[in-house]
């Protein structure tokens, strides 16, 4: 059976319906990835599956005791708040020092345990959430955007990382992302979202898929064209590129 | 002879309950950005006042209730997402005015008015000690019960929802300390200095703490060093109690701040 199930999801947020009739499974040690343009409900609907929203309609099934991990897509750490590493790693639930620093391990960062949050580089920053999300030794793991804010290099290592972090606690992950062209590579299925389930399947099938080429561009241009649009030219105020 | 016969004895003890509850309190509300929030909560309780006097209903059950019931108004119209700091400024002053007013045709208690603006700290009962801290232990033990779901919703509502908590119901929490601490403050500080004993304390902790536990008890000591302090200089140079409270505080946070300048310029 499968980790998570979800069927027949709807969720309205202020009277705007942001998903409906999404279906969707992870199975154990799979890496799942949502694409989807913006507004699509990609983060709602991961929001959801951890119950910070409650579904309008359908269902959401947990294999018993299920563990997630969960790495949030912003936080911001205000400053007047002092926190270190160490102690952030305690919540919620106070570990111990072994603990803590074997996840640090895991994430590729040592000595950080007596820094503040604040004073992290972004890369740092993320690994030390995804860190926090090891800590329960999840059976599934869930990312929203958890490499916003890196450059290609920094998000591209921190797929890698991802991946080999999978093989190491055998856990499925769940993430969302905008950078298809790496999470193309780095998934065993893709799904992609826009208010409902478009298409899904491995990444090469939802490349060519129809419905995946109506929302990301066709033919030629799909997801490589699509990266390299987005990074290496401009367009003037007609759009036209130069 | 009981020592709380003594006036300064029951001033020191009034003194330590609020700043032991209102400054790890006043962690949350710099954490949180909510200090006009406080400002709001502490202004109502001025219209609390006018209306026991009115119903000649105890002080404490008049502030109590006002505060308790600006707090949750502000906290539903904050979570439907209005405009915050104009709709705090609107409310917080109107409360404030429509108590001032509500007071003046109340023609026989006008010279109790300073008293709960700015506190009178030397005329608390043994009654008014005892309230004091109960509400204080009240607020000191919701705090420490729920201490780790506050922390986590304060980083983010999310992770405190995966692990399990609900933020609304920690937030609601906050909503309720913060009315039982404007409630026992008012007689101390009064209505108009509540805020910075809220917010004085924490921020100077600010500067040499690491973790939000250090800030926590950093601020309980400093609020409870300047509450202890501010009280023998405003007998000895007999200026008004509360005020001189703050006035301490506000010292304590520029000495820290300029600490801790001088010692990071030397690192």
């Amino acid at each position: 059976m499968s980790l998570l199930s979800v069927s027949d999801l709807s969720v309205e947020l202020a009277g705007n319906t942001i998903l409906h009739d999404v279906a969707l499974h992870i199975d154990r040690r799979e890496i799942v990835t949502i694409v989807g343009p913006n507004g699509s409900g990609k983060s709602t609907l991961l929001r959801t599956i951890v119950g910070a929203i409650k579904p309008t309609a359908g269902s959401i099934k947990r294999e018993s005791k299920l563990a997630i991990g969960y790495v949030p897509q912003h936080l911001r750490i205000d400053p007047t708040l002092p926190i270190t590493v160490r102690r952030f790693l305690d919540l919620p639930k106070p570990v111990c020092g072994a603990d803590a620093a074997q996840a640090l391990k895991q994430v590729g960062t040592t000595n950080l345990e007596s820094r503040q949050l604040t004073e992290l580089s972004g890369g740092q920053f993320q690994r030390v959430l995804l860190a926090r999300a090891l800590i329960g030794k999840p059976d599934l793991l869930i990312l929203d955007e958890a490499t916003q804010g890196l450059d290609q290099l920094g998000s591209a290592a921190f797929y890698q990382l991802i991946d080999t972090i999978r093989n190491e606690i055998d856990c499925a992950v769940l993430m969302v992302s905008h950078e298809l062209h790496v999470v193309m590579a780095a998934s065993d299925r893709v799904i992609c979202l826009n208010g409902h389930v478009c298409c899904e399947g491995h990444p090469e099938q939802v490349v060519s898929a129809p419905e995946y080429r109506a929302l990301f561009g066709s033919g030629t241009q799909g997801a490589l064209a699509l990266y390299r649009h987005e990074h290496s030219h401009s367009h003037d105020a007609d759009g036209n590129c130069e | 002879m009981n020592p709380l016969d003594h006036f300064l004895a029951r001033a020191a003890l009034a003194g330590l309950g609020v700043a032991l509850a209102a400054a790890p309190l006043g962690c949350f509300v710099v954490w949180r950005r909510m200090a006009y929030f406080g400002d709001a909560t502490a202004h109502a309780s001025i219209l609390g006042v006018a209306l026991a006097l009115a119903f000649s209903t105890s002080i404490w059950v008049g502030v109590l209730a006002m505060s308790m019931l600006m707090a949750l108004t502000v906290t539903l119209l904050s979570n439907r997402g209005y405009a915050m700091d104009t709709l705090l400024g609107v409310i917080a002053h109107s409360a404030l005015a429509i108590g001032l007013v509500a007071v003046s045709f109340l023609s026989d208690v006008r010279i109790d008015l300073m008293a709960y603006l700015f506190g009178d700290i030397l005329a608390v009962s043994k009654f008014d000690l005892l309230i004091i801290w109960g509400g204080a232990l009240l607020v000191i033990g919701l705090l420490l019960w729920r201490w780790r779901a506050l922390l986590t919703s304060t980083l983010n509502p999310d992770l405190a929802y995966a692990a399990g908590f609900n933020p609304d119901r920690e937030q609601l929490i906050l909503t309720v300390a913060l009315a039982i601490v404007v409630a026992v403050a008012i007689k101390v500080v009064g209505a108009l200095l509540i805020a910075a004993l809220l917010i004085i304390p924490a921020a100077a902790a600010r500067a040499l703490s690491a973790t939000p536990e250090k800030m926590a008890a950093l601020a309980a000591g400093i609020g409870a060093t300047s509450a202890l302090l501010g009280l023998v200089i405003a007998y000895q140079l007999d200026t008004p109690t509360g005020p001189t409270i703050v006035c301490v505080a506000a010292m304590i946070f520029a000495l820290l701040n300029v600490y801790r300048l001088v010692s990071a310029s030397k690192a």
